[in-house]
């Protein structure tokens, strides 16, 4: 099923007509409205005019996180306060926080672009769709909210946390899709394991899980652990929240929403557009947007773009699952290393359970990486010559992933902090 | 005779064990022998308890991983040679000792032995 065919099946030829006219208008808006942009247009000696077809994006400025931060609360605004019907913001773990605004349109947009992405999962209107994302200040909640009643599924407004009714309700309500981050979702999968319920018999069979990158094995765990099918939902808060993209039956890739936000993938160091298919950072630029439009937005995150037909019938872009974000990378002793990484690694070995913690220190000259695994009770051994193989295994498992030496430290089940959001996997006591 | 031990899966860190007697001790049961395998990171506590199952069942409430293993308990007079004798016998048995722990006390020792063969080597040690 697709939701809005017209936006979502047209021809390469007509997204581009429409992208163009799209990013016309809003260069016009952002140069006229939101100082911050008409200053960095004018340092770069371009007018609105100068922008004319999609192609021309590449001549527009960047934003970055850093902007947003630098013009708190609300110096990027393209309208009127009195136009702003809704405020986000992240949370700010890694600095200032963020805000977002929408306008009534922007508002509608969110729920439409939603509405598609739950419809993409398989989604309908007979669904019982609990949304077990943080209601609040973080766009997940609301944002699934809305999208699930514009497509006219019953929605449970549970939020985040409070599993022993999470699976209450799994079971009263029977609701059929689930919505929330991967890391919840596997965790609310071994409660319902643990509380000697059979996944199988309950209701659920869609589950829509974003909001923090997730392997490909993490997902067939968090599937076989459900007994539901698992679709990638992704987005952030500065483009609009959840709803940029999603992924479809076919399992490959995550069609963007384009006619309201362009992505590009460039080269992190040249900042130059990579060729289809090469993996670099994603950026997008919102082209309907009102309340706060930006151009060439940097995420962060890393991704490659696949323009060729999908077998489901849309013919919007793909992005490739986001393998991890640029921010996330560690560089231990020159080594590029990713969380997901370990967890891909961690879901081959069933001594070991995916919960992990990544300690980076250094000692004297050298980085040092030290990751606390769970050992999955069943495999605990009185035995030490037994729990130092299941070490070496793990140990040995990671370090031909990774290419460097890792401290495997077990540790007892259950004692690494589940998360209820975004999962905190890393410290990083370096102090460089 | 073949006996049940309790072990338990700890980590290094203040306080731990303390939260294990805790629990044994409000569930009323006793341990009459111990020892602890420490590495880096973390220790294996082995118990010979009042009631190995119910201990079980309180510490796993309580997120403890925790196994119920075979042992044996070995009797011997507490003179010079005999703990020798006694392994003499499982090695030309061909039984592996993985650990072991005991004490004497009255003119008898008492060892706790895991074994690759518990049945055989009981059979062998009587």
């Amino acid at each position: 099923m697709i939701w809005n065919e017209p936006m979502e099946c047209m021809s390469r030829d007509q997204m581009h007509d429409l992208q163009s006219r799209r990013l016309k208008d809003m260069v016009v808006r952002v140069y006229h409205n939101v100082e911050f942009y008409r200053r960095k247009m004018q340092e770069l000696g371009l007018e609105p005019a100068d922008i004319q077809t999609i192609d021309d994006l590449v001549k527009l400025p960047f934003t970055t996180k850093q902007d947003l931060r630098d013009n708190y609360p609300f110096g990027l605004f393209a309208v009127p306060k009195s136009e702003v019907v809704r405020v986000h913001a992240s949370s700010g773990t890694t600095g200032k926080s963020t805000v977002v605004a929408y306008t009534r349109k922007d508002v509608d947009i969110f729920s439409e672009v939603v509405a598609r992405c739950l419809c993409c999962s398989g989604v309908t209107k007979h669904d019982t769709v609990q949304v077990a994302y943080g209601y609040g200040l973080f766009t997940g909640g609301l944002g699934l909210h809305y999208g699930a009643e514009k497509l006219g599924a019953a929605v449970v407004p549970i939020s985040g946390g409070n599993t022993e009714k999470q699976i209450t309700l799994l079971q009263d309500f029977g609701s059929t899709v689930l919505a929330c981050t991967p890391s919840y979702a596997a965790y609310l999968a071994e409660a319902i394991a643990e509380a000697g319920i059979d996944a199988a018999e309950l209701p659920l069979r869609v589950g829509v899980f974003g909001a923090e990158p997730w392997s490909v094995e993490m997902r067939a765990k968090i599937e076989e652990g459900l007994k539901i099918k698992a679709f990638d939902i992704y987005g952030l808060s500065e483009i609009i929240g959840p709803g940029v993209s999603n992924s479809c039956e076919q399992q490959n890739g995550l069609h963007v929403a384009e006619d309201h936000f362009v992505p590009e993938i460039l080269d992190p160091n040249t900042l130059k557009q990579v060729a289809p298919g090469v993996t670099g950072e994603l950026v997008f630029t919102t082209i309907t947007k009102e309340a706060m439009p930006l151009l060439r937005y940097r995420t962060r995150d890393l991704s490659s773009l696949d323009y060729s037909p999908c077998e489901c019938g849309r013919s919007n872009v793909r992005m490739a699952k986001i393998f991890g974000r640029s921010d996330d990378m560690l560089i231990i002793r020159g080594v590029n290393v990713f969380p997901s990484q370990v967890e891909s690694v961690l879901l081959e070995i069933p001594e070991a359970k995916p919960i992990y913690m990544l300690i980076v220190d250094r000692k004297g000259t050298m980085d040092t990486l030290e990751i606390q695994v769970e050992l999955d009770e069943k495999y605990y051994s009185d035995e030490i010559v037994e729990l130092n193989n299941i070490r070496n295994k793990i140990k040995h498992k990671v370090e031909s992933v990774l290419g460097i030496s890792v401290i495997i430290s077990l540790v007892e089940h259950k004692t690494i902090k589940r998360s209820e959001g975004k999962a905190q996997r890393v410290i990083d006591k370096r102090n460089i | 005779m073949v006996i049940k031990q309790l072990s338990v899966f700890l980590q290094n860190e203040l306080g731990r064990l303390e939260e294990v007697t805790d629990i044994l001790y409000k569930h009323n049961v006793n341990i009459s022998a111990c020892s602890i395998a420490e590495t880096a990171e973390y220790g294996v506590l082995r118990m010979i308890v009042s009631d190995a199952d119910k201990a079980a069942a309180a510490l796993k409430e309580d997120d403890f991983s925790v196994k119920i293993s075979d042992v044996i308990c070995v009797e011997t007079p507490d003179v010079p040679g005999e703990l020798h004798k006694s392994l003499q016998l499982l090695t030309g048995a061909g039984i592996n000792l993985s650990y072991m722990y005991g004490y004497s006390n009255g003119g008898t020792a008492r060892l706790i032995m895991k074994v690759s063969d518990p049945a055989k080597a009981i059979q062998l040690l009587k």
